[in-house]
């Protein structure tokens, strides 16, 4: 992101509509919260209020689930690599189209349900035959049926708290900030906006490019995200 | 859209194929029945057993898919629905158990039941052939009443597009669910516990109720992976459908794991004389060897597999496991059954195979015939709509 901070960073409008984003009133840029200090803040852009400091990425507006989902597919096989979708609710096909095939979740909850199962088990065992040995109706200490309702309560309880507590690690959760939420429009994310981001990181950004790439896939709206 | 959704013509190839393999078979099992009568009647109800489980599972997975809604009930709908209507085949096929009653079952036989006085008064009050028939002729009046049903209103869907038949069936499938889960229970004591006429088991009608349901659904996920290499269904059904039916399966495996478990540990636990005397045998020798390969194949392997989400949505591997859970279900059935008629040790006749190919020949032929009297796609359903509406964009891709 360290070379992103000296470049100023322009947003050409759409042009074919006079309400859309980048000309809405907005915060100035140094006044907007969490802002990593920037020397270029100076403004090159003819239009004020456009051009910003250091980049999350650039964002597309689309206004229902097929066009973002087709835009994705597109956009991954351009060879974009950082980007990410946002949508009022789950898409099934949107995490395919991003290239999203896995997480190492499945594989936290496996270990945490093996470790679980494999506790509740050897914990039984070891009250059951040495620390409290109890002679019941003549059975063996090591009883295995008995022990097998606790061993899957443990199994399910620990893969459970695996997959919160992991879900929460992979995602880097809680975040009480993100900078896609400097863009203006995307408190309609919860509503009936969808979005997507190429986020800078990638090794294939820049920036104009991304930004007429973006225009290309006939978004409602292509506008940058503030770091 | 464009809406023809008949059954491609290999169902109709296949209706032949099973018909010739099922009249060869049943003529070879039909040899049987004069080469040795009572093992012809024993390799005969298990097999019964297990198809009529399949046709009643079917059955309670379409109220089931009624009640909850989704995607994955609209595609299978229509195989579920050819299957119910194979009931009144069972009803038909149900007759050789009540002729060779006498062979099977310990209960006809009175110096058996002269034994014990509790023995006696269940001869006399429940366990009495016309009594077993009267209460067969019931459950297959209720179950062919609520198939013929669903089956009528669904035919009317489609031609009306109407809500109220979605009500109506909706509104059938809660009691209907209710009353099949509790005559499978009476069903399964009347044909299989009373096997044994004086173990009991409270938990044996749940235990036939979820192992029909999977065996039903093993069916379906392999019919519809053959529905799905072709048109019109390959336009429609998408890996996620296969991945929903995958977790059912899952759910179901599990099901069945825990009630059969449950069984055991209690009767291990209490350990009585009267309870333990069903596992004994099944435990032992050969028995015993075929209860292990019950838990790892039809539970433990299946259940790790399962975990997995792309096999769950690759049609072709989870074919291959449902393939083996419908062994594994004849298996456990036969685990279940055939030990009360040889419990001295592990006895398998060439009668055991034939019987349940000659009878799933008739049984798919028959099948295969009703699937390809209706439109896969139940189209006039609410729900038709939005499941479609995914589809292209799949197609795209």
């Amino acid at each position: 992101m360290a070379d992103e901070k000296d470049k100023p960073r322009t947003v050409e409008e759409d042009g074919k509509d006079d309400t859309d984003i980048s000309a809405s009133p907005r915060l100035p840029a140094s006044m907007s919260p969490n802002r990593h200090a920037s020397p270029s803040l100076h403004q090159t852009s003819p239009r004020p209020g456009v051009t910003v400091g250091p980049l999350y990425g650039v964002m597309a507006e689309f206004d229902n689930p097929s066009n973002l989902v087709a835009a994705a597919r597109r956009t991954y096989e351009a060879g974009y690599r950082k980007i990410n979708g946002y949508s009022p609710y789950p898409i099934e096909e949107l995490w395919e189209a991003i290239g999203f095939h896995h997480t190492r979740l499945p594989i936290i909850v496996l270990v945490g349900g093996i470790i679980g199962g494999l506790g509740g088990f050897l914990m039984q065992y070891y009250l059951s035959v040495f620390d409290y040995p109890l002679n019941v109706g003549g059975k063996p200490f090591n009883s295995w049926p008995a022990f097998i309702p606790i061993t899957f309560e443990t199994t399910i309880l620990c893969a459970a708290l695996a997959a919160v507590f992991g879900m929460l690690a992979l995602n880097k959760l809680p975040q009480p900030y993100h900078p896609v939420f400097n863009a203006p429009n995307f408190k309609l994310a919860t509503r009936d906006h969808f979005f997507l981001v190429i986020e800078a990181n990638d090794p294939r950004y820049e920036h104009d490019e991304v930004v007429e790439f973006l225009k290309s896939l006939e978004p409602k709206e292509v506008t940058d995200v503030e770091v | 859209m464009n809406g023809n959704y008949s059954a491609p013509t290999e169902v109709g190839r296949w209706q032949q194929r099973a018909l010739i393999i099922g009249v060869v078979f049943t003529l070879l099992f039909a040899m049987g029945a004069f080469l040795d009568r009572s093992q012809f009647f024993h390799s005969y109800l298990v097999a019964y057993l297990f198809w009529t489980g399949i046709a009643l599972g079917s059955l309670a997975i379409l109220l089931l898919q009624h009640l909850t809604g989704g995607a994955w009930g609209l595609i299978i709908r229509r195989v579920l629905e050819a299957a119910t209507r194979t009931i009144p085949l069972m009803a038909v096929l149900f007759i050789p158990i009540i002729l060779g009653a006498h062979q099977i079952y310990p209960w006809t036989h009175h110096d058996e039941m002269s034994k014990t006085p509790a023995l006696e008064e269940k001869a006399r009050l429940y366990l009495n052939l016309p009594f077993f028939s009267g209460r067969a002729a019931l459950y297959f009046a209720i179950w062919i009443l609520t198939a013929y049903l669903m089956n009528k209103w669904s035919r009317e869907q489609d031609r009306i597009a109407d809500r109220r038949f979605t009500k109506l069936m909706r509104m059938i499938s809660g009691p209907g669910l209710l009353l099949l889960v509790l005559t499978v229970t009476f069903a399964s004591v009347d044909w299989a516990m009373s096997l044994n006429p004086d173990w009991f088991s409270t938990i044996y009608g749940l235990l036939f109720v979820i192992a029909w349901a999977l065996s039903a659904l093993a069916f379906v996920i392999a019919v519809m992976s053959f529905l799905t290499n072709r048109e019109p269904m390959s336009r429609i059904v998408r890996p996620n459908h296969f991945q929903d039916l995958g977790k059912l399966m899952l759910a179901f495996v599990m099901l069945w794991a825990y009630f059969a478990f449950s069984q055991f540990l209690i009767v291990w636990s209490g350990n009585l004389p009267e309870e333990i005397q069903w596992y004994l045998p099944r435990l032992r020798g050969g028995w015993g060897a075929i209860a292990v390969a019950v838990v790892f194949f039809h539970f433990a392997f299946p259940f790790l597999l399962l975990l997995s989400a792309s096999l769950k949505r690759n049609a072709r591997k989870l074919v291959m496991l449902a393939g083996l859970i419908i062994l594994m279900r004849f298996v456990d059935l036969f685990w279940m059954i055939a030990p009360e008629f040889s419990p001295e040790g592990f006895h398998v006749n060439w009668m055991d195979v034939v019987a349940p190919i000659a009878m799933g020949g008739l049984w798919l032929a028959v099948f295969a015939w009703q699937l390809s009297k209706r439109p896969l796609i139940p189209i006039n359903d609410p729900q038709y709509d939005s499941v479609l509406a995914q589809a292209p964009a799949h197609a795209e891709h």
